[in-house]
């Protein structure tokens, strides 16, 4: 325990740093002391077999649940710290700017692609609006700021290749189109951090690699770090820059894709050489 | 056509297990409650009077009905067509020449002797006709599939897209017109002022469940708020109508705050029954708190709408002015009335242009997405809690004004006023025009306050009409007369979006 | 020690008060909690708020009624066999209103949209209320009691007599019998399996050959029997039926169902006792008047400290 604690040294180029996160649902354990530290301009991988606790840990660092014990430090822009295990869910997308995709998708589907991604800049919209006084009076600034808003909109549509369904219900997508449009939206809030939620599941080969160019470009053109959880090991392998692997609630191995493919502790808990249940 | 007996055989099986049935219900039901009228006698001893009659009348025609409706919906059409469209001529006839007061009603053989009830029947044969025309179009068009399915809903929004944008100028205009027409009597405009109270409660209480998506059941609470608001500071404090309604309007939103704050957490139907306990505590604390409120009895003597100071009086105080005297017009009651209806009106279409206003907000936008999925909008860092804090309390605020009007209306206020049963019909105004359809809740306003306006001769069956459309509305478009759903930015525009719409 | 026999005495001129309230709040609340059944089990399986389950509570009493009085001109005078007639007719029919409004008014609504039942329902509501008033009248009728007397279980000094009714034991055991062969037949019949399995997953449930329609309308048919017990119980106990008595009643039955956290059977049994227990202590203690702003404060109290009722399920978020 104490040399995972020693490996977790807060670096320069540090977004995340999840210390000692242990989630307990009644007798249950969800996750027991995980440690790692995810970094700026990174994709950090997550894997683990079903029920190992991945979901449980996004939940935790994006405040759907309250960390039994441990602390989940972000470092944001201009030297801001947030201790994200103390902070309400909404805030963090709000104040610590930690944006996520969820497993089985939530899109607003009966709102137009579009209105999907304005509502994704509400709080930089209401701000504007002067909380909805002067926008209900068209004031300039409002305009130009419902402007600008629709301008980054079309820029991540063109990104996704949605522009041409732009005012179609979000809904009426095919599969594939929903998975994008979900990261279109959590990347208008303008996150430092991204977290993926299997953002591959269900794509075919052809989505599959779109997708690995989609999240490579995200992670170099806007300098922020992501966080990646996938099953699906053509994707994990193939932009992971560091990979953290769980096993029934604990970490069991982290390191680049290549050490983490020759590892003997991951290869047995995908594979249950010793006989586990 | 050929094909219709060999599959009509099973049918009329069919057809004859359910008829036989529905004798056997529609004897459960009506046997105790139709076969047995109790009467209280003198001396608080109770008798009954047997009406066996029309219990075996109901026992033959209902599952008559049943059997000719399960053909139809078979698609059998000449049968169920002829037998149902003549029973619904005899019938509504019947009760029309009932109602009429003809004396040929009474050699008529008819089921019963209340023409209303006879209707009710043919109400019944009404449907048995419809039903018979669209399981025959049904039938043309063979088994549908998902895609026909779809198109027909896009093709439905599209014409209830259609309906409302011409509609909805049309309506305005002859709303505004009509006081003008030979048609616009005092009685006619004063149902339509009730009727465009509810028109105004139906948009602000839109916005809490239409755009909000939080099923609000006491509603009729800010209403109250609103009215007994205007209704002490006039009394108490001698202001008028003007000068109250912003205090009104504040006070309603201040109080849907208040009532949100510790009960917006709740999910769905428990903040349906906890805003229902509110609208009834607010009701009983009117009734019992006797000092202040003036208990059931409610209060009185509420300062009249004045034309911006000039009161419409018949006879002014020495030395001031009335509306009359002022323009130097014959005095008539009309003149309020009609002023009135046209404050109504602005009220009304304030909060309707402020509703469309705030749908293209960040906030509006922020409504509609926490009524899709609050998960996903905590994600995106909105504060759900203060999101529907402001719907709630703006439309608390238009509620207020309305009831403040109402009062300003009425010159007294009552508990009566604002019972559960308010609620409810606002809320059914919101869903039958097809929640978030602004031309529809206005239909749909129009429907339910017109409707037992109209009916009001029926006293008895008035209320029993009403529920029973309800009903019926719900069951012909159960997703509102209207419902469609405009993006509230484009931007591609109308038409390509149309042409993208046909390419994909 | 002179404080502790004060206190003694105080609390034995209190008591009889104390056990009066108990008896009238349980009583109530044993007819609260066979209503709200009714309002826990259709929400549980199809997630509807029925609106018209009052009305069809007074329907019940109504028929009861009836029944009474048909007895009465039968010459039928042993108080067992009343009592017996009207609880089987009035349930038998009851249940066929509560077959009915589903048939009609909600089932071609399943799947649509969410608010669609609740306001067919109150269409519904509205609907039968002026039905009865219609059919039988809007006088409130007077019935007469049937069970009268009762046994003395505490004699204060100054003459107050805290006392069981006869009426008051048969409504309360007659409550928990039918609780406990209800709790049988949902925990083991297939029938009761059958409305586990729609309320956790309906299209499932269907796909493994359960009678989803069958099930939904049993359900109803069950809950509107057992508000005829209860409307069959006022009858008895006020004996002062009018058709607007379903509205209020209905309102504290629900209020009862979402207090013991809507969804479960026990839940609306327990919300029902301690909706009748705060009407009887603060009518006794405080004011009548008040009693249902008290009943509501409690459930929003509830409410906001335990966001799913007393005992139902607590929502697991599912992200």
């Amino acid at each position: 325990m104490s040399a995972a604690m020693a490996a977790v040294s807060p670096a320069a180029d540090t977004l995340l740093n999840v210390e000692r996160l242990t989630m307990r649902f009644g007798g249950l354990i969800a996750i027991n002391d995980v440690s790692f530290v995810a970094k700026r301009r990174q994709i950090t991988g997550i894997i683990g077999p079903n029920g190992a606790g991945k979901t449980t840990l996004f939940n935790c660092i994006t405040g759907f649940y309250k960390p039994t014990v441990g602390r989940l430090t972000l470092h944001g822009d201009a030297g801001h710290t947030y201790l994200l295990e103390q902070m309400d869910g909404f805030r963090i997308g709000q104040k610590a700017r930690v944006a996520r995709t969820f497993q089985n998708i939530r899109l607003f589907t009966g709102m137009s692609v579009l209105e999907n991604l304005m509502v994704a800049q509400h709080n930089k919209l209401m701000l504007a609006s002067g909380y909805t006084v002067l926008g209900l009076f068209g004031w300039p600034s409002f305009r130009r700021a419902e402007r600008d808003a629709r301008d980054k909109a079309v820029h991540w549509l063109e990104k996704t290749r949605l522009i041409g369904v732009a005012d179609q219900p979000a809904g009426s997508l095919p599969y594939g189109d929903q998975r994008r449009l979900e990261i279109a939206r959590a990347m208008c809030t303008d996150p430092i951090m991204l977290c993926l939620d299997e953002p591959a599941a269900g794509l075919n080969p052809r989505e599959s690699a779109d997708l690995n160019s989609l999240l490579l470009s995200i992670r170099d053109e806007f300098g922020i770090g992501l966080l990646l959880i996938e099953h699906d090991m053509s994707v994990v392998m193939g932009i992971s820059d560091h990979i953290v692997v769980l096993d029934y609630g604990r970490k069991i191995a982290e390191g680049t894709p290549l050490d983490i493919r020759n590892d003997p502790a991951v290869i047995r808990a995908y594979l249950g050489e010793d006989g586990q249940e | 056509m050929t094909a219709v007996p060999s599959t009509s055989a099973p049918l009329v099986i069919q057809a004859a297990k359910e008829a036989a049935w529905t004798i056997l219900v529609v004897g459960l039901l009506s046997f105790l409650m139709v076969g047995y009228q109790t009467e209280v006698l003198q001396g608080q001893q109770m008798s009954f009077v047997n009406r066996f009659g029309d219990v075996i009348w109901a026992m033959v025609l209902i599952p008559i009905g049943r059997f000719l409706l399960v053909l139809a919906r078979g698609g059998l059409l000449l049968p169920p067509a002829v037998l149902g469209g003549i029973a619904t001529l005899y019938l509504f006839g019947a009760a029309v020449l009932g109602l009429a007061g003809s004396p040929l009603y009474g050699q008529l053989p008819l089921p019963y002797d209340q023409p209303m009830v006879n209707a009710i029947f043919g109400v019944g044969a009404v449907f048995i006709l419809a039903a018979a025309i669209k399981g025959q179009r049904d039938r043309r068009r063979g088994a549908q599939t998902l895609e026909m399915r779809e198109a027909a809903e896009a093709r439905q929004a599209r014409i209830a897209r259609n309906m409302s944008s011409i509609l909805g100028p049309i309506l305005i205009v002859l709303a505004i017109v009509i006081p003008w027409t030979p048609w616009g009597d005092r009685a006619v405009v004063d149902s339509l002022v009730l009727v465009m109270t509810y028109v105004m409660l139906g948009w602000g209480l839109n916005i809490v469940v239409g755009l909000a998506g939080l099923l609000d059941l006491g509603y009729v609470a800010f209403y109250a708020v609103g009215a007994y608001t205007y209704a002490k500071l006039s009394i108490a404090l001698g202001f008028t109508f003007w000068e109250s309604l912003p205090i009104a309007g504040a006070l309603a939103a201040l109080f849907g705050v208040l009532l949100g704050f510790p009960v917006l957490r709740l999910r769905g139907d428990y903040l349906a029954i906890v805003t229902l306990g509110f609208g009834e505590i607010i009701r009983i604390v009117l009734i019992n708190w006797q000092s202040f409120t003036g208990g059931p009895n409610g209060l009185g003597n509420i300062t009249r709408i004045d034309f911006f100071g000039l009161p419409f009086e018949r006879n002014p105080a020495p030395g001031t002015e009335s509306f009359h005297t002022f323009f130097g017009l014959e005095f008539a009651s009309t003149h309020r009335v009609f002023f009135l209806y046209y404050v109504i009106i602005v009220l009304a279409l304030i909060t309707n242009f402020v509703t469309i206003r705030l749908r293209k907000m960040p906030i509006g936008r922020a409504w509609e997405a926490l009524r899709e999925d609050e998960t996903a909008c905590r994600a995106l860092g909105i504060n759900p809690t203060n999101t529907k804090l402001t719907a709630f309390a703006i439309g608390a605020m238009f509620a207020g004004f309305a009831g403040s009007f109402f009062a300003a209306r009425q010159g007294f206020v009552s508990p009566e006023s604002f019972t559960f049963i308010e609620s409810a019909v606002i809320l059914a105004i919101v869903v039958l025009g097809g929640m978030g359809s602004q031309v529809g809740v206005a239909l749909a306003a129009l429907l339910l306050i017109g409707l037992p306006e109209v009916l009001r001769d029926l006293s008895l069956y008035r209320m029993l009409v009403f529920g029973g459309v309800m009903v019926l509305i719900m069951l012909w478009r159960p997703k509102g007369l209207l419902a469609y759903r405009e993006p509230t930015l484009l931007l591609h525009g109308r038409r390509k979006r149309n042409k993208a719409g046909v390419q994909s | 020690m002179e404080w502790l026999f004060e206190l003694f005495h105080q609390v034995n001129y209190e008591l009889p008060k104390f056990v009066q309230f108990l008896i009238v709040g349980l009583t109530l609340g044993s007819i609260y909690g066979l209503i709200a059944i009714g309002y826990t089990m259709v929400y549980g399986i199809i997630g509807m708020i029925n609106f018209a389950h009052g009305d069809i509570y007074m329907i019940g009493a109504f028929q009861a009624m009836i029944v009474l009085l048909i007895c009465g001109t039968l010459g039928i005078s042993w108080v067992p066999l009343q009592l017996l007639l009207m609880l089987v007719v009035a349930v038998a029919l009851t249940a066929a209103y509560g077959w009915s409004v589903e048939r009609i008014a909600y089932r071609p609504l399943r799947g649509t949209q969410r608010l669609a039942p609740l306001i067919s329902a109150i269409g519904m509501s509205i609907f039968l209320q002026n039905y009865v008033q219609l059919v039988q009248g809007p006088r409130p009728k007077p019935v007469e009691p049937v069970i009268s007397g009762g046994v003395t279980v505490l004699t204060r000094a100054d003459g107050f007599v805290a006392q069981l009714g006869y009426l008051q034991i048969v409504i309360v055991l007659l409550t928990v019998a039918l609780m406990a062969g209800f709790t049988l037949l949902i925990t083991r019949t297939s029938l009761g399996r059958a409305q586990r399995a729609c309320e956790q997953d309906m299209k499932m449930a269907s796909l493994l050959g359960v009678n989803v329609d069958r099930t939904i309308s049993l359900t109803f048919v069950m809950g509107a029997g057992l508000a005829a017990v209860a409307g069959m119980m006022v009858t008895l106990y006020w004996g002062n039926n009018d058709f607007h008595m379903g509205f209020n009643a209905g309102i504290k039955a629900f209020t009862a169902a979402v207090l013991g956290g809507i969804g479960s059977l026990p839940g609306a049994m327990l919300g029902g006792v301690l909706i009748g227990l705060i009407e009887a202590f603060w009518s006794g203690y405080f004011t009548a008047e008040y009693k249902d702003v008290a009943a509501f404060s409690i459930l929003v109290l509830v409410l906001i400290f335990r966001p799913t009722g007393l005992l139902g399920r607590p929502e697991v978020e599912k992200v």
